[in-house]
């Protein structure tokens, strides 16, 4: 298994030639004293090495990190051999005195949610130095804490003085891993774990702190093992990659060698439904089980592949075909409302697409939104000031387009949220109207909102949050049907709860049982068969599938696709997920603090962005074939 | 932070001064003269309207509330209908002991809470730490009282090391006040202690299993060190807010202690004026209890900001 020899070129070779590896991993196995959760791990880094471990939630990934840390939780136990150069002890069966030396110092960590991984009560300055005087690597409190600025510089903090004197919640999700990650290089560790650590940041975000991390390690010689699920992540960052499965490394190798021949038939599979650009002869996204016909990306293909996607679509702009309801607004919001019906050709030539038969309908807009602003009331911070507002929506314009698949693509803190909560009729604009399938949101009481309700569901984000624990899916499904003004019997419902068990995909005997019985991508198809028992007109998906492991992710973008297509749904996609929302929808708007700052076809967006910010987007969206082809540029130039 | 506080303080009057209005209705809304209850039912009228006069209750309601409302500040609670003694003295009085045996009470319990709460926690899967949780779901069931007359029956009866009731000013003579006042406050402090347990516990357990304190683990620190350094000031937000509750609970939940050891205190002080029908009295003394639990509030609210820099100003 071990392919030490193969070892990627990395930035300072001179670290790589030392004879003792940095670590080695010999037979690492973690139980409960019910099951396995690691068998026989094995793993030999050199200094400077940066190794990416991928899987999927479950595999093992993290508790392979948390026992190289010595810090498995109650009830849990390794065997095997854990040896970290310079240590002449096996870290498995040392004593937590000998390993608190080594943790931190020698070995760091960093963690995926940075704001809980902080200590809320305290300034991050402190909380950095503190690593410092554990191990002594600070002559005094005072160096320390002036160590601590200088840490807080090198990631990259603005004015770190300041932000040493901050405490977490005063600073933001980047910034807060940042400061993470100047923890974790206080003290000049040869080995840093880092678990997920972009997965909780944004898009943008994301790209800076992986770059950061890949300058800081090569600049330091830091030896990396990088836990993800995420492919693209580890396309950019790692040499070597190891696949986790059930527990056990399915595939190890060089990033280039696993990404574009994958051995296994998991790797395989996971590489096909990570894959958002590839998809089958039915033009639905590869899953495990179809990834037989998936062609990997071979890397010198991946080169001229690139640009040339970008050529051939960028070449054709979609014709404006302005629709006479919106030609008012149109000259308003020029970039907003323009051919909100049209599909790009490049977006139609996909097969997945289908363009609606009745977008040209004089009065085809299903949702209608005009000028809408919501503005929110923070508490007040002197007793005869003003209140501050904050504007989580400045005067929005836009109109879907019945059999629309209609993406809203934004950050944290665009406003996407409010938006769709609006739309939902959860939350009222504060100026502004919003009409869905005729209903007017704006200033509606509840009990005028019936009928929005039934014309509007939304699958949520967080699939095991949405559904009530307590409820068996029988009754969650049927919910909606108990609204005002519907009368059924309960032979009826559940006739009609089995039909859209069996139209998601689940077994007819689910309706018995209870949330926490089923997976996570299973809740999601519980989800979306409640969001679609009352047959509404639009389905609004809020980040459905960011939840979700990559493998599932796949599957549950077909069923939404197929579902879209079966019941001529009008679709509202809200995901900070480029790659998702390319692949689901053909009509975009990208969102930033409260504004739509451009909209169009989605294959015009994503080739041509008119926009700064949507620029920005574009480019620090990650995708697979683009990580490699960088890689393989950067090595071949 | 310094708005906040005078947010708070802002907060503070008005809760008082509505509590004043309620209180004084409350009162009034009561069926009987105070004039009749003093003089009898074979009053003659003369006699009748010059106690009402004498009462004040002859005059409109209006006057009658700031009459009283305003005095209330200044510690003037009126004259009792009952006793016809001036009330302020004798409540103030009161309000000195119970204050001193809850607010001993209260710090006892804490010192028996957090240790073994913490313990608790710690060693929840250990012997140790599920004989505390055992004990003190023991002593959450047990009501002060009994543990009171266990207490006399052991230590004063059999042991003879305490006396068995009265109470003495601490200025007075303090060594028998010491003797006197322990009982009582360790009868109070056992089941308080017993359920702040079982807080300390629950908040401790939860902040072992934050993401902060793996961090902590992981920068090198001890098990018990990362709890102590960064764990037990974030449990402590928890225990704060169950503890001004308890608190505020616990100033009329000692009466039936205060009865136990025959301790003049404010409880015993508003159950004998409900007996006797003193509406004034009755009246002051809610007050006074409502002001306590306004001021416990008041001081908790400043903690809270103190502990927690998310609640200060973001600036």
């Amino acid at each position: 298994m071990q392919r030490l020899g193969e070892t990627a070129p990395s930035q300072d070779p001179n670290r790589g030639e030392t004879a003792e590896p940095l670590l080695r991993v010999e037979s690492l196995t973690v139980a409960t004293k019910d099951r396995p959760l690691v068998s026989q791990f094995n793993l030999t880094m050199a200094r400077g090495e940066r190794i990416g471990l991928i899987g999927e939630s479950g595999s093992g990934k993290s508790m392979t990190t948390t026992a190289l840390m010595g810090l498995l939780p109650e009830g849990v136990s390794a065997s095997g051999s854990i040896r970290l150069a310079g240590h002449d002890l096996d870290l498995v069966d040392a004593p937590d005195k000998r390993l608190r030396r080594i943790r931190g110092n020698d070995m760091t960590m960093v963690f995926q949610e940075p704001l809980t991984a902080l200590n809320p009560l305290m300034k991050v300055g402190p909380q950095v130095a503190e690593i410092m005087l554990k191990h002594k690597t600070a002559a005094s409190g005072s160096a320390a804490a002036a160590r601590a600025v200088e840490l807080l510089a090198d990631v990259k903090l603005p004015d770190p003085a300041e932000a040493a004197k901050a405490y977490p919640h005063q600073l933001s999700g980047g910034q807060r891993q940042r400061v993470m990650l100047a923890m974790a290089l206080a003290n000049d560790p040869a080995l840093l774990l880092c678990d997920e650590p972009t997965t909780a940041l944004d898009v943008t975000v994301q790209r800076q702190v992986l770059d950061l991390i890949l300058e800081s390690v090569q600049r330091r010689g830091t030896g990396l093992l990088f836990i993800t699920h995420d492919l693209s992540v580890v396309a950019n960052i790692c040499d070597r990659v190891l696949v986790m499965h059930h527990g056990e490394v399915v595939e190890e190798g060089s990033t280039e060698d696993v990404f574009s021949r994958p051995q296994h038939a998991y790797t395989r599979g996971l590489l096909a439904a990570s894959d958002l650009d590839a998809t089958d002869n039915d033009g639905r996204l590869f899953t495990v089980a179809s990834a037989g016909g998936y062609i990997p990306p071979a890397p010198d293909q991946v080169l001229d592949e690139v640009p040339a996607t970008a050529l051939h679509l960028s070449g054709e702009p979609a014709g404006p075909k302005a629709d006479p309801d919106t030609a008012e607004t149109a000259l308003a919001e020029t970039a907003l409302t323009e051919a909100p019906a049209a599909v790009s050709p490049a977006a139609a030539s996909r097969a997945v697409v289908v363009t609606p038969e009745h977008a040209h309908d004089t009065d085809a807009a299903v949702i209608r939104v005009r000028d809408l602003v919501r503005t929110y009331q923070r508490q007040r911070t002197s007793l005869f000031g003003q209140r501050t507002e904050v504007q989580a929506l400045r005067g929005i314009s836009f109109d879907v387009a019945t059999g629309q698949r209609f993406g809203v693509v934004g950050e944290s803190g665009s406003g996407k949220s409010t938006l769709l909560r609006i739309l939902a009729g959860l939350d009222q604009p504060t100026s502004g109207s919003v009409r869905v399938a005729g209903n007017e949101v704006a200033g509606a009481k509840e009990s005028e909102l019936a009928e929005l309700r039934r014309q509007l569901q939304i699958v949520f984000q967080d699939p095991m949050g949405s559904l009530n624990p307590r409820m068996k899916v029988q009754d969650i499904v049927a919910e909606p049907l108990l609204a005002p003004g519907q009368k059924l019997d309960s032979a009826r419902q559940r006739r009609l709860v089995a039909e859209m068990l069996g139209a998601v995909g689940l077994p007819a005997d689910s309706a018995d049982r209870f949330p926490h019985q089923f997976s996570g991508g299973q809740r999601q198809r519980i989800s979306i068969a409640r969001a679609l028992i009352c047959q509404p007109r639009v389905l609004v998906a809020d980040e459905p599938v960011s939840a979700l492991d990559v493998s599932v992710r796949a599957q549950v973008l077909n069923l939404l696709s197929d579902l879209v297509d079966e019941y001529q749904l009008t679709l509202v996609f809200v995901s900070h997920d480029l790659g998702v929302v390319r692949y689901i929808c053909d009509n975009v708007v990208v969102m930033n603090r409260g504004q739509i700052v451009e909209s169009g076809g989605t294959e015009q967006i994503y080739e041509a962005p008119r926009h700064e910010y949507t620029r920005t987007l574009v480019n620090s969206s990650m995708s697979l074939r683009a990580e490699l082809a960088a890689r393989e540029a950067a090595m071949s130039g | 932070m310094a708005i906040r506080l005078l947010i708070n303080l802002a907060r503070f009057a008005v809760t008082y001064v509505a509590a004043t209005v309620l209180v004084f209705l409350f009162m009034r809304a009561i069926p009987g003269d105070p004039a009749q209850i003093a003089l009898g039912v074979n009053a003659t009228p003369e006699l009748l309207a010059q106690t009402r006069a004498e009462f004040g209750t002859d005059r409109p309601l209006v006057v009658q509330y700031f009459d009283w409302a305003l005095g209330l500040p200044f510690g003037d609670f009126g004259t009792s209908y009952v006793t016809r003694q001036d009330i302020s003295p004798l409540v103030l009085d009161r309000v000195q002991v119970s204050l001193i045996l809850v607010v001993l009470a209260m710090i006892v319990a804490l010192l028996i809470a957090i240790p073994f709460g913490t313990l608790a926690a710690v060693k929840h899967r250990s012997a140790g730490g599920i004989l505390v949780s055992g004990l003190s779901q023991l002593g959450v069931a047990v009501p002060n009282f009994l543990a009171g007359i266990l207490l006399v029956v052991v230590f004063a009866v059999g042991l003879g090391w305490f006396p068995a009731n009265g109470w003495t000013p601490p200025g007075q003579d303090f060594g028998d006040f010491a003797s006197r006042v322990a009982l009582p406050v360790l009868a109070l402090a056992s089941v308080q202690g017993a359920i702040l347990t079982r807080y300390v516990r629950s908040a401790v357990m939860e902040v072992m299993s934050e993401d902060y304190l793996r961090t902590a683990r992981a920068k090198g620190l001890g098990k018990m060190e990362a709890l102590f350094k960064h764990g037990l000031r974030n449990a402590s937000i928890p225990v704060l807010t169950v503890t001004s509750v308890q608190l505020a609970a616990l100033i009329i939940g000692a009466v039936v202690i205060e009865r136990v050891f025959v301790i003049p205190g404010l409880g015993s002080m508003l159950l004998d004026a409900v007996g006797n029908r003193d509406l004034l009295t009755v009246q002051s003394v809610v007050m006074v209890l409502v002001a306590i639990t306004l001021i416990i509030n008041l001081v908790v609210d400043v903690l809270y900001t103190i502990l927690d820099p998310r609640i200060r100003k973001a600036s």
